[in-house]
């Protein structure tokens, strides 16, 4: 039942093949965590608003990104948005489909770190005559991502692991694209799976350790 | 000049300020007391229009808060105010959290306005805390380096709303030695307080509020020894 023999020299001769993928891993996890961001505060601070036109967008993008499947994010950026003659390749598709879901995810924690920021913060800010917006970004802003940052460290593992559905719409180039046609060429499943676990593990530590660093040089109060 | 003429504002159902009518001269200190809710803090936060108002008008120099035409953030340069809860940024140290408003409002030199921090501070006796996040700080050095924030902007007038109500009570003098320097520098200065010493001691004139009312107004020595309005009688008898 049980003869299958390990080769794992054939796993890593890949090994030069699986790091380029895992360079375009981390760039589109990257890319989608700084977009991500930029728009989950955006969606944060529509949230909060006392606006209907705000809100309302606001919150049907949330939902939609929090409760339905990422896979299925992803799929309608291409094949949905293909419907349409809308044709992203599919490294856009992922990207899109990722950063959609991260925008949802992250907007509700900003939001959640917005409350937990005392009102008057803004009016001091606002008394010393500073706009809505600069007070905004120069006063409240910074105390949201600290307090929001062990949660978007979470989210930036989870982004990186997601950009492994991008095989699910032809994305070839990652490091479970690559995967995946070295073990259709191969057939050395295990050995080829295994070892791209290993490097995706990798990654996620060592971008939670980069980000406990940055931490720490960032929030010193 | 800040004229405040009949002053009326209510949240929701509740009128706190039921047609106020006050004019501080420049370089008056008028000390402002009356039990809690009657309207005082709120009147603060309408001057330099954080608040809107029902109905009556407020100019400052000549210029109306309320008025739809006027620039808020501009006025309020040169209105400073300190609040009861510090309200200091937590993200910035000391020398950050003064030279913030006037390098990105009044658009100065990182030195220049570095220059100013330190003058203000060193002024309030935090000269030797430059580099320190407020966390560190007790809650008399918070309020000392909020005011200088204030002053920083070189304002024309100072607010201060119940600066020394949320202080350990041997950390509320050197709040008040910080006020009663500025008020000798000739400082305009509108201080909502509970310290009667204070409000004997410094002041030009004593407002009393009572429920949303400027129910008395007179020069302290006036005002403390006889006081006209039943309720400013009842009130000092409560407080001695």
């Amino acid at each position: 039942m049980f003869n299958y023999t390990f080769q794992w020299r054939q796993a890593f001769q890949k090994l030069p093949l699986l790091l380029d993928g895992a360079l375009v891993t981390l760039q589109i996890a990257l890319l989608s965590m700084a977009m991500g961001i930029a728009l989950a505060v955006l969606l944060a601070v529509a949230r909060n608003s006392k606006s209907r036109w705000a809100t309302g967008p606001a919150t049907v993008w949330v939902e939609v990104a929090r409760n339905t499947p990422a896979l299925f994010q992803i799929y309608m950026a291409h094949f949905g948005l293909g419907s349409f003659g809308i044709h992203l390749s599919p490294y856009v598709a992922l990207l899109a489909g990722i950063t959609f879901n991260n925008a949802g995810y992250l907007a509700e924690t900003f939001r959640g770190a917005l409350r937990a920021i005392p009102g008057t913060q803004m009016r001091a800010a606002r008394s010393l005559g500073m706009p809505p917006v600069q007070a905004f970004r120069l006063v409240v802003m910074p105390q949201m991502f600290r307090i929001a940052f062990l949660p978007t460290t979470n989210q930036m593992v989870w982004a990186i692991l997601m950009t492994s559905l991008g095989v699910t719409v032809g994305m070839n180039t990652d490091l479970a694209g690559i995967t995946q046609d070295i073990n259709v060429r191969s057939f050395r499943t295990f050995e080829i799976f295994a070892l791209a676990a290993v490097i995706y593990y990798l990654i996620a530590k060592a971008v939670t350790l980069g980000a406990r660093l940055m931490a720490s040089r960032l929030f010193r109060y | 000049m800040i004229e405040i003429m009949d002053v009326h504002k209510s949240f929701g159902p509740l009128e706190v300020l039921k047609g106020i009518n006050l004019t501080v001269e420049k370089g008056e200190v008028v000390s402002v007391i009356g039990g809690s809710g009657s309207g005082k803090s709120t009147l603060l936060t309408c001057i330099n229009g954080l608040e809107p108002i029902n109905s009556g008008r407020i100019l400052v120099d000549g210029v109306e808060v309320h008025a739809k035409s006027t620039d808020l953030n501009k006025l309020r340069r040169k209105i400073g105010i300190v609040f009861q809860q510090f309200n200091a940024f937590p993200h910035l140290t000391v020398l950050e959290n003064v030279t913030l408003a006037p390098r990105k409002v009044l658009r100065m030199s990182k030195a220049e306005a570095e220059e100013i921090a330190v003058t203000q501070l060193t002024h309030v006796g935090l000269a030797d805390k430059l580099a320190v996040y407020p966390g560190r700080l007790s809650g008399g050095q918070q309020q000392r380096m909020s005011i200088a924030r204030a002053l920083a902007m070189s304002p024309a007038y100072m607010l201060f709303d119940e600066v020394t109500s949320a202080l350990d009570p041997q950390l509320v003098g050197e709040v008040l030695d910080t006020l009663k320097l500025l008020a000798d520098d000739g400082m305009t200065m509108i201080c909502v307080t509970h310290e009667m010493t204070f409000a004997r001691d410094v002041s030009d004139r004593v407002a009393f509020f009572h429920k949303g009312i400027l129910a008395e107004i007179a020069p302290p020595d006036q005002f403390f020894t006889a006081p006209q309005h039943p309720e400013a009688q009842a009130f000092l008898s409560n407080v001695r």
